[in-house]
């Protein structure tokens, strides 16, 4: 029989959520959010973006079809969306201790003891998420039996694009055309999607001045935790902007171009975290299923003059990206790279690169 | 296009329910009549089956009980000249009545429309040939197969391909002749078999052991495509979808999986053109990221019903707001009302899809599933496990099982094979081999089924293992107690695994546990289905319940404002559409009155699991436990259980036992018309008559009793329930066989003998009351004599042929009854009738399948009436009469033989139909003509043979008349021996066949009917002996298996051929309902 140690999530607000150890058995605290995705938990625990984050899913069951092997094509993860998982914990319903999939070289249970990241089932995650979603995000944390207690620990007063970013330059593909990509905490399936497009990416890290480096379009990708942090990017881009030369952004990429154009963002009370996010075009008739993750968002009614909103939630009216309106500078808001999610949007990589 | 320039629209109905086309229509074209009255449009509808929701006043403006056929909805079109029409709500019925119309040129002709996916576009996803073309324009890999239209071509294919290959019918439903060939052999019976009914078949290379996956995808006219939900079915490929436990969302794909397929569908039905809602289906390397697309259906389907009610989207209602134009970006969540439309929902929970079957109801089918359809009906479970919603399920189905374990024993004899080649008993079957030490890799190696399935149950198994080392409910911990209800375990469950063999007192261990339950905060949670898994705020009333979860979304008022109604579960033989009805109905009388209405039901095929049909909707289970879980929440005013056939009816004495307030007749006087003893007792008493019968134990009593009362007898085994496995024995012989085959007669298993009135008249009285009073009643009689259960009988309403003296009985003796069981409530009354005398053969204290149809016929709503009754509201006589009427209604029965291989299609005391009809007509001829042309009969060919073998002496005399109108109108009458000295004798010409046991003798029937040379045959059985049995048998199968109508009933015959001598389909009057 295997022995099973219970674990406790603990609300900042008191609320405390009984459940079993699945991952590794120790404490941890963090932001607790909630994921209503129905698959992708090895893209979502490896996706930057949820730095210092507890992942709640509220789709039920967790860990059906194991983890795919941990290897590199290309100088990027094949499977995953970075090197490690970047969430403190992740929490489920029910998990299944038996996995079925050809792809799958492990179990969850056995990745997040590896990685010493703390899983745990039996959890009302719908209970758990309509509480989040009344009171907002907050924090929590989870003791195991048997282990230490922790504090609470706030992520969003770090800076956690700081933390994520890449240390050096990189480069990656080739191509006649070079895109410098400002790493806040890249998906490793954006520098897929513009390597598979042809071109050469120059990885630098958040706060790089890339503004010394020739470069054929700037593209700012995702990343963690609250977009004030990255100061210096914003600074960097503003230079791009002067530049005039194409730029794209991403989720963290929209705020700070924004940012940088001039506009507000501010936190959302839960954020937007799921693959079922319609936003619509705006002024056409076309609508898109998207993937998000973000906790922050910009403030449509701020963008200056010369800026639009390029499309704009279907459900509660928020940005969900900018153009401006004669220059080629665009962002999304959610993730047209997916991984995970569904890949309506990618032809966003094609806008960008025909406009270099 | 422009919606506003669409002002009348003409949608189109599935028919009768049958297998592979069933409740889902209803439901389907219920939410586009509601979509289309929600924009001020005018709709006509086309649908003879009178028992569903769609045709019920107040969903279309107009309503046509006609076949769903070409010539008839050309005729409506005619009449009412709508601007629009909807072919995508109505099944494969609909839609290959739309195409040709269209091939024909009749909707350019009128100048309507089609709305929502375009004729070319279904075409194209009908025709296989032209399928694969379009799919290997965007390099989209399909099944490779062959068409052919020759036996001889469907050899050179299958060589060519290799076997195994799949052989399917092109432009039929749910797989109707499609099967799994391994060599030459099967393959030219198949081949044969389906060029009958299909004048193209494919051959295909078999791809058995792959996943089956299907998205239900959804685009508008503006391109914008969501994928509302993926499925995975359990069973790999091989076995029909229909046929497959199926769980949504899919559960073995990775998102690089999920959204590869997700990609895949929307760029098809881009290329397709849909507008509105298709499913795409593919089969699934479950060792790479191989795939084949196995089919694409352009309209609402059995799964899009599933998705609707898994995901709580509702699909048919956008499909036809996108159809008249709209896009998705204009329509609203109807859960949330404020988020869009344009969204994929998120579950929070898994659902899974059972079939049930039917099987055990018909002689010589077999019991293997496969690529073709069999099975009846089916249920959906939720959960948020994998094991509660499978266990749910498997309760829900309503076969005896209580869940994956703790079952009776199955007999098995050879479990590998029974892995291997699966039966309806599947899961059982997985069920036995992990019990007996089967290994989750060995099945998986003889099922395929993919191994995160087989985990799971084998979790279910473990759990059990373990509750099973205890004996006694103080030594069970907690954790477990809680762990199993987890897994989805009924307390029944748990008493016997701790009790084993020993349980005897199940309702008294059942109570320990759950009041131990109780007492350790062991309760279920209620929780909503809102699309979105509570990322936003929603109001839905769309709920069930489950162990893995500590909060309610519900708060409840405790006000006892609440009215339960129990539905009627899974459609099957007996029990569909028509409990539905009554059921939706209930629901509307109690809103109306100002109750809060609650649905509890699982059937995803059904209107009564729509959740804006009523205040509260628990789609979960209708067992005493969960029913009692959910009343403990709700404590409501009372509970309805008459309107959802018998198994709310069946709950009566336990919920009242448990103090439950139920509304109408009393639970006692429930138990007192179900037990035998009691009821028969009670007619004694009061002196209404009724045939004899005895409950016996032993051969020798039997026979003691035969002597007494005479041949033909009627047995029945008293164990099984609702008329299963009962039949009619004539002499010794055939009662010694039955007896042998089917019951086993023994002091704890005694067998019902009663005798056996022939050529009676069966006479059906449905009526409500209040106190004992009749108030409102509807006399119809069966066409056939009695001995055809009442559920396949034709039946008459107003009744034309009985005498105004057995009427008067009838009524009085109903209110000697209803007086004496003191009833409040709908119910009906079976009678048998011959010269005047009457005897009650059976009376059941609830709402009977014929409600809906003397509802409608007689335009007063019984259910409606009943309700009120039942709460308790005074209710004036209606002063209405039938004896008014100036028409007649026909409800005839819908059979699905030809989807059952091998199944003898004869008809008897046990019901083998699968849906119904009802017309009305000036006069029996026009009601019976519309209503059989309904049910799939057609009018031979004038020139063409009819094969009469008329059975007894005295049913060819019944026969002779419409033997004299067939010759007298041109057929040509082809007679097996007897019937041909008859006919003779008679001075009617006919040409001598021969019988299949004559093979030396020419010219033989089935070379007849195999040469298309009949276009009708009237087999009627003469007796159950073995060689008429075989003999008939060969006919009746042949012609069901080519498609050639077949009538088995000497009195339905007669009249059917009357109908059609008499009058020409051109003299039927096209009027709708409210013209009548």
């Amino acid at each position: 029989m295997r022995e099973i140690k219970k674990a406790r999530l603990i609300l900042e607000d008191g609320t405390v959520f009984e459940g079993k150890s699945f991952g590794y058995d120790s404490s941890t605290a963090g932001e607790v959010v909630f994921n209503t995705a129905m698959t992708g938990y090895p893209e979502s625990l490896t996706d930057p973006s949820y730095e210092g984050q507890i992942l709640v899913t509220t789709y039920p069951i967790l860990g059906n079809y194991g983890v795919p092997p941990c290897r590199e094509k290309d100088d990027v993860s094949e499977y995953y969306e970075s090197e490690h998982i970047h969430c403190k914990a992740i929490v489920a319903q029910d998990y299944s201790w038996d996995h079925s999939h050809w792809q799958a070289d492990r179990s969850l249970a056995d990745w997040l003891k590896e990685e010493k990241i703390v899983g745990v089932y039996g959890i009302d995650t719908r209970g758990l998420t309509k509480h989040l979603r009344e009171h907002g995000s907050m924090l929590g944390k989870i003791i195991v039996d048997g282990a230490d207690d922790v504090p609470f620990y706030d992520p969003n007063a770090e800076n956690l694009v700081a933390k994520v970013s890449c240390k050096r330059v990189e480069v990656h593909g080739e191509g006649l055309k070079t895109v410098v990509l400002v790493d806040c905490g890249v998906k490793h399936n954006i520098i897929r999607c513009l390597t598979r497009r042809g071109v050469k990416v120059i990885r630098v890290p958040w706060d790089y001045d890339f503004t010394s480096i020739p470069y054929d379009g700037l593209f700012i990708s995702n990343g963690p935790g609250n977009p004030d942090m990255a100061e210096k990017t914003v600074d960097n881009i503003k230079k791009a902007i002067e530049i005039g030369k194409p730029i794209c952004g991403i989720c963290m990429g929209n705020q700070l171009l924004s940012k940088a154009a001039g506009a507000k963002t501010y936190k959302l009370s839960y954020g937007h975290r799921s693959h079922n996010q319609p936003v619509r075009r705006v002024g056409t008739e076309k609508c898109y299923i998207t993937s998000q993750n973000h906790g922050f968002a910009v403030d449509n009614s701020s963008l200056p003059a010369d800026w639009e909103p390029l499309f704009i939630n279907m459900n509660d009216g928020t940005n969900e990206g900018i153009r401006h309106k004669t220059k080629p500078f665009f962002s999304a808001q959610f993730h047209p790279e997916a991984s995970s999610g569904p890949k309506d949007t990618e032809f966003l990589f094609d806008e960008f690169i025909n406009m270099l | 296009m422009n919606k506003d320039s669409i002002k009348k629209v003409l949608l189109l109905g599935s028919g009768a329910l049958k297998i592979g086309e069933a409740g889902e229509f209803d439901y389907s074209g219920s939410q586009a009549l509601k979509a289309m009255k929600e924009e001020g449009i005018e709709t006509v509808l086309i649908n003879p089956n009178i028992a569903t929701v769609q045709t019920s006043d107040g969903f279309a403006d107009k309503i046509y009980f006609l076949p769903v056929t070409p010539y008839f909805v050309e005729k409506v079109i005619e009449k009412e000249r709508p601007e629009g029409i909807m072919l995508a709500f109505g099944g494969q019925t609909a839609l290959n009545c739309g195409v040709a119309l269209y091939e024909s040129g009749v909707l350019d002709k009128y100048d309507v429309k089609v709305l929502g996916t375009p004729v070319r576009a279904i075409m194209d996803t009908e025709d296989r040939e032209l399928f694969v073309k379009k799919l290997d324009q965007i390099n989209v890999k399909t099944i490779k197969s062959e068409a052919v239209s020759t036996v001889h071509d469907a050899i050179s294919a299958a060589n060519a391909l290799g076997y195994p290959v799949i052989v399917r019918a092109a432009y039929a439903l749910g797989g109707l002749g499609s099967g799994f060939c391994d060599d030459e052999q099967q393959l030219v019976a198949l081949v044969e078999k389906a060029l009958a009914f299909s004048p193209q078949v494919l051959v295909e290379k078999s791809l058995k052991g792959w996943k089956e996956v299907e998205y239900e995808v959804v685009r508008d006219r503006f391109d914008n495509c969501i994928t509302v939900c993926n499925m995975e079915n359990f069973d790999p490929l091989g076995i029909h979808t229909g046929e497959s436990i199926v769980v949504a969302p899919s559960q073995t794909l990775s998102n690089e999986d999920y959204h590869y397929l997700r990609k895949l569908a929307i760029k098809i039905i881009r290329h397709i053109g849909i507008v509105g809602e298709c499913n795409v289906q593919y089969a699934f390397d479950p060792s790479s990221m191989d795939y084949r697309v196995i089919e694409v259906n352009a309209r609402l389907s059995r799964s899009s019903a599933l998705a609707s009610k898994a995901t709580g989207y509702p699909l048919a209602f956008v499909a036809a707001k996108l159809g008249l134009g709209y896009g998705l970006f204009d329509l609203k969540n109807s859960v949330t009302k404020e988020t869009s439309a344009f969204f994929e929902p998120a579950l929070d929970y898994i659902v899974v899809k059972i079939p049930r079957w039917d099987l055990g109801k018909f002689h010589g089918v077999k019991r293997e599933i496969g690529s073709s359809m069999k099975s009846v009906g089916e249920v959906m479970s939720i959960g948020r496990t994998f094991e509660e919603a499978i266990q749910k399920g498997l309760r829900m189905i309503g076969q005896g099982m209580h869940g994956f374990v703790e079952n009776k024993e199955i007999k098995i004899a050879d479990i590998d094979r029974a892995l291997k080649e699966p039966t309806d008993k599947r899961i059982f079957v997985i069920s036995k081999a992990m019990r007996g030490g089967y290994s989750v890799e060995r099945i998986h190696e003889l099922t395929k089924i993919d191994r995160w399935f087989l985990y799971k149950l084998y979790n279910i198994v473990m759990t059990a293992d373990e509750m099973e080392t205890y004996n006694d409910l103080s030594q069970l911990p907690a954790t477990l107690l809680r762990q199993a209800k987890e897994q989805g375990f009924s307390d029944f469950q748990i008493a016997r695994a701790l009790h084993k063999e020993g349980l005897t007192d199940v309702e008294g261990a059942v109570a320990e546990i759950r009041g131990l339950r109780k007492s350790l905060g062991i309760v279920p949670v209620v929780k909503q289905i809102d699309t979105l898994a509570a990322e936003y705020p929603a109001m839905t009333n769309y709920l069930y319940l489950t162990y893995n979860g500590t909060a309610d979304d519900v708060n409840y008022l405790h006000d006892h404002r609440s009215i339960v109604v129990l539905g009627s579960g899974a459609y099957r033989i007996g029990s569909s559409v028509e409990f539905d009805w009554c059921s939706v109905n209930a629901l509307m009388t109690v809103k109306r009155e100002g109750w809060r209405s609650v649905m509890i039901n699982y059937n995803p095929e059904t209107v009564s699991t729509d959740y804006d049909m009523c205040d509260r909707l628990y789609f979960d289970e209708l067992t005493y436990e969960r029913v009692m879980d959910i009343l403990d929440l709700e404590q409501p005013h009372g509970v309805i259980l008459s309107v959802g056939g018998q198994i709310p009816n069946n709950l009566a004495t336990r919920l009242d036992d448990a103090g439950v307030p139920i509304l109408g007749t009393s639970a006692k006087s429930i138990d007192n018309a179900e037990d035998r003893h009691k009821f028969s007792a009670m007619l004694d008493r009061i002196g209404v008559d009724q045939p004899r019968w005895r409950e016996l134990t032993s051969f020798d009593d039997i026979n003691k009793f035969i002597d007494e009362v005479g041949f033909p007898v009627l047995v029945r085994p008293s164990y099984v329930l609702s008329g299963a496995a009962m039949n009619v024995c004539s002499n010794n012989e055939e009662l010694e066989r039955f007896l042998r085959l089917a019951a086993n007669v023994s002091k704890q298993h005694p067998v019902v003998v009663t005798e056996f009135i022939q050529n009676a008249k069966e006479i059906e009285m449905d009526a409500v009351a209040q106190n004992g009073e009749i108030k409102v009643y509807a006399i119809s009689e069966h066409i056939e004599f009695a001995g055809v259960h009442s559920g396949d009988a034709t039946i008459q309403f107003p009744p034309q042929k009985l005498y105004v003296e057995t009427i008067r009985r009838i009524k009085k003796v109903s209110q000697k009854i209803a007086k004496a069981l003191d009833i409040s409530g709908p119910f009906n009354i079976q009678f048998l009738a011959k010269n005047n005398d009457i005897k009650v053969i059976e009376c059941n204290l609830r709402a009977s399948r014929s409600f809906p149809f003397v509802s409608k016929v007689l335009k007063l709503n019984f259910i409606d009436i009943a309700t009120r009754v039942m709460l308790g509201h005074d209710v004036e006589k209606p002063h209405k009469n039938a004896f008014d009427l100036d028409y007649v209604g026909i409800k005839a029965s819908q059979f699905s033989f030809s989807r059952l291989q091998g199944a003898d299609p004869v008809l008897g005391v046990d019901m083998s139909s699968t849906g119904e009809v009802g017309c009305i007509g000036a006069d029996t001829d026009e009601a019976i003509l519309k209503a059989m042309l309904s049910v799939g009969m057609r009018i031979p060919s004038k020139g063409k043979g009819v094969l009469l073998s008329t059975g007894t002496a005295k049913q060819k005399a019944a026969m002779l008349d419409a033997a004299h109108e067939l010759h007298n109108s041109g057929y040509s009458l082809y007679a097996t021996g007897g019937t041909h000295q008859f006919l003779t004798d008679n001075g009617i010409p006919a040409i001598k066949v021969y019988w299949p046991s004559q093979p030396d003798m020419q010219p033989q029937a089935l070379s007849l009917l195999h040469d298309k040379a009949i276009d009708l045959v009237v087999n009627i059985p003469k007796n159950l002996s073995e060689t008429e049995l075989t003999n008939g048998y060969r006919i009746r199968r042949a012609a069901i298996d080519l498609n050639v109508p077949l009538l088995t009933n000497a009195r339905l015959a007669s009249a059917f051929i009357n109908a059609f001598t008499h009058m020409s389909v051109d003299d039927i009057e096209i009027r709708s309902w409210d013209e009548y």
